[in-house]
C-alpha cells in the first residue's frame, strides 16, 4: 500500500518533469488538421511532414551549424582557460587563491542584461557582430566561472604527493598539469565540459543581441523568432524544437550522475 | 610581480578575460547610464543623472520592478518547496533510481527558448492541452492577471530540477543514523525532518536559494518569449524592460540606467545572503 503511494507519486513526478517535452513530441506528429482539434489527444495519423518542412529548409542546417560550433569552441577554450587557472588556485599555493575565487564567482552573479549592452558595443567595435567568434568570446568568458569553480573542485580532490611526485621526476608545473593532473581529472574535466556545452547550446540573450543573421544566428534565437506569417506554425515548431532538444536529452540520460555531480560539486561542500 | 610569481600564468588567461569582457563592460554600463546616447541620431552627451531622476518618474520602471519581485517570491518560494519534496522523495532507495534523476533533469537541460515555446503552445488558449485538460476556456497569456502566473509555472517546471538536485546532495550526507537514532527516542517521521533533516539542510537551502533568487531576479529568456512582456506590459521585468529600451527602441542611456538597477538589486540581494549564510556557519 505504502509502496503503492510511492511510486504514484514518483510517476507523477516523472510525468510532470517529462509530460510538457512528450506533448511537444505528440504535436510534431500531428498533421496540420489535427493540431486545431483537441480530442484527440493522440495523433490517428501520424505524420513526419513537420520535420520534413523544417529540413527542407536550408536555414535550419545552418542554425545547428551555427550552435554545434560556438558551443564546441566555446567549450574546448572555456576547459582550455579553466583548467590552467583552476590548477594554479588548486596546486599552487596562490597568496590571493580567496581574493580570486571570490573575484570569480561576483562575476558569474552579473546579470546579463547589465553588461549586454556595453558589450555589443564593444563586439561592433572589434567588428564581431553577427560571427562565430563574437559568441564565442563572451561565452567563454562567461562559462569561467563555471568551469573554474568545478575544476577547481576537481583538481584539489587529487593528493598533492601525486603533484608533487611529478615536480620532483622533474616536470614543471605546466607539464605535470598536462601529463599527470589533466589525465587524473578526466572524469571531473569531462563533467566541466558538459555544463559549458550546454550553456552554450542554450544562451538566448546575448544570441539574440548580437547576431542578425542565418550567418550566426543560434539554436534558440531561432526558435524564438520562428517565422510565422499569418499564424504561428505549431507542428513545424514543436518538430525544430524536439530536434534540437535532442542532443541535450542524450547527454542528460547517459551522465545524468556526472551533471548532478558537476551540479553540486561547489555547493554541499560549501 | 616578484619572479617566482611565474605561478599566476596559470590564472593570468582567466583574469584577463573575465576583466576585459565582464568588468570593463560593468563599468562601461554605468557610464552610459549617465549619457543620452542614440546611436541612429549620433547622439552621444553627457547628462549626468538626468536618467535616473526619469526613471524614478517612470510609470513603467515601477511596473517592471514589481513584476520582478513578484516573479522572484513566488517562483523560488514555489521551486524551494517542489524542489525539497522530489529531493526528499527520490532519497528513498527505489528501483532505477539513475532513469528517473535522469527525467527529472529533463526540464533543466532543455532551453529556456524551447520551453517557453512549448508552455505557450500548452497554454494556447483554443487549442492548448492546458484548458482542454482543465476543462476550461482561460486566456492563460492573453489575460493580464493570468499571464505573469503562466510565466511563473513555465520558469518553476524549468528550474524546480536544479533545487531537486542540489538538496538531494544535500540530503545524501546527512548520515542515515541521526533519523534512526531520533526515531528511537521516539521522534515521528514529522519530528525527524523538522528537528534532524530540515536544521541540517539549511546551509544547501540557502546556496540553492541564492542561485535561485539571483537567477529568477534577472529572468530574461521565459518572459520576452512566453508574452514579450504583455498583455498591456503585466509581465514585463526589469530586464524585458531593459531589453526593449536598449535594443527596441535604441536609448542606450536610458536603457543602462535600467541595467545598471537590475545590477544594484542583485548585489543587493548577494550582499544579504550572504551575511544570512556566514551567519549560519558561525
Amino acid at each position: 500500500m505504502r509502496k503503492t503511494l510511492f511510486y504514484s507519486v514518483l510517476l507523477l513526478v516523472v510525468g510532470y518533469c517529462c509530460g510538457p517535452y512528450l506533448w511537444q513530441l505528440i504535436t510534431s506528429l500531428k498533421p496540420d488538421g489535427e493540431l486545431t482539434a483537441l480530442p484527440p489527444v493522440f495523433p490517428e495519423r501520424v505524420t513526419f511532414s513537420h520535420y520534413v518542412s523544417i529540413f527542407r529548409e536550408s536555414r535550419f542546417f545552418r542554425i545547428i551549424l551555427n550552435s554545434a560550433a560556438v558551443a564546441s569552441v566555446t567549450t574546448v577554450l572555456s576547459i582550455v582557460i579553466g583548467s590552467l587557472a583552476a590548477f594554479g588556485l588548486a596546486k599552487l599555493n596562490l597568496r590571493r587563491k580567496g581574493v580570486i575565487l571570490g573575484f570569480v564567482l561576483s562575476v558569474s552573479m552579473f546579470p546579463p542584461i547589465a553588461t549586454v549592452c556595453p558589450l555589443y558595443l564593444v563586439i561592433r567595435a572589434l567588428g564581431l557582430r553577427d560571427t562565430w567568434w563574437g559568441l564565442v568570446l563572451t561565452y567563454t568568458t562567461f562559462s569561467l566561472p563555471l568551469s573554474i569553480w568545478t575544476l577547481t573542485g576537481f583538481f584539489a580532490r587529487i593528493p598533492d604527493e601525486i603533484y608533487l611526485a611529478a615536480r620532483v621526476d622533474g616536470c614543471s608545473p605546466f607539464q605535470a598539469l598536462c601529463r599527470i593532473m589533466l589525465p587524473v581529472a578526466a572524469p571531473g574535466v569531462f563533467t566541466a565540459a558538459i555544463l559549458v556545452f550546454i550553456f552554450a547550446w542554450n544562451e538566448f540573450l546575448f544570441a539574440l543581441t548580437l547576431t542578425s543573421t542565418t550567418a550566426s544566428r543560434t539554436v534558440p534565437v531561432a526558435i524564438a523568432l520562428f517565422p510565422g506569417l499569418h499564424e504561428i506554425p505549431w507542428g513545424d515548431i514543436a518538430a525544430a524544437s524536439v530536434v534540437v532538444t535532442v542532443p541535450l536529452l542524450a547527454l542528460v540520460f547517459l551522465f545524468q550522475r556526472r551533471i548532478v555531480e558537476g551540479l553540486t560539486a561547489g555547493a554541499v561542500k560549501g | 610581480m616578484k619572479r617566482r610569481d611565474g605561478r599566476y600564468i596559470f590564472v593570468a588567461p582567466a583574469i584577463v578575460l573575465l576583466s576585459l569582457v565582464t568588468i570593463y563592460p560593468a563599468i562601461y554600463v554605468f557610464i552610459l547610464s549617465l549619457r543620452r546616447k542614440m546611436l541612429i541620431f549620433h547622439i552621444s552627451r553627457f547628462t549626468g543623472l538626468d536618467n535616473y531622476i526619469f526613471l524614478l518618474k517612470d510609470d513603467r520602471f515601477w511596473n517592471a520592478l514589481w513584476n520582478t519581485v513578484y516573479f522572484t517570491a513566488v517562483s523560488v518560494s514555489l521551486e524551494m518547496l517542489l524542489g525539497l519534496g522530489i529531493a526528499l522523495l527520490l532519497n528513498r532507495p527505489f528501483a532505477a533510481k539513475g532513469m528517473v534523476r535522469a527525467a527529472v533533469l529533463v526540464p533543466w537541460a532543455i532551453p529556456t527558448v524551447v520551453s517557453a515555446r512549448m508552455w505557450e503552445w500548452i497554454f494556447n488558449s483554443d487549442f492548448g492541452i492546458l484548458n482542454y485538460l482543465l476543462g476550461m476556456k482561460i486566456n492563460w497569456l492573453g489575460n493580464p492577471s493570468w499571464a505573469l502566473h503562466a510565466a511563473i509555472f513555465a520558469d518553476v517546471w524549468k528550474t524546480t530540477p536544479f533545487v531537486a538536485i542540489l538538496l538531494m546532495a544535500g540530503l545524501q550526507v546527512i548520515p542515515r543514523e541521526l533519523g534512526q537514532a531520533a526515531r528511537i527516542d521516539g521522534a515521528g517521521a514529522w519530528g525527524v525532518f523538522r528537528h534532524v533533516t530540515l536544521p541540517l539542510l539549511k546551509p544547501v537551502i540557502l546556496v540553492a536559494l541564492i542561485f535561485r533568487t539571483l537567477d529568477a531576479f534577472r529572468v530574461f529568456d521565459v518572459v520576452y518569449v512566453l508574452t514579450g512582456g504583455g498583455p498591456a506590459n503585466s509581465t514585463e521585468t526589469l530586464s524585458v524592460y531593459a531589453y526593449k529600451v536598449l535594443f527596441q527602441t535604441l536609448q542606450f542611456g536610458y536603457g543602462s540606467a535600467l541595467s545598471v538597477v537590475v545590477f544594484l538589486c542583485v548585489g543587493g540581494i548577494s550582499i544579504l545572503y550572504i551575511k544570512l549564510l556566514s551567519g549560519i556557519r558561525a
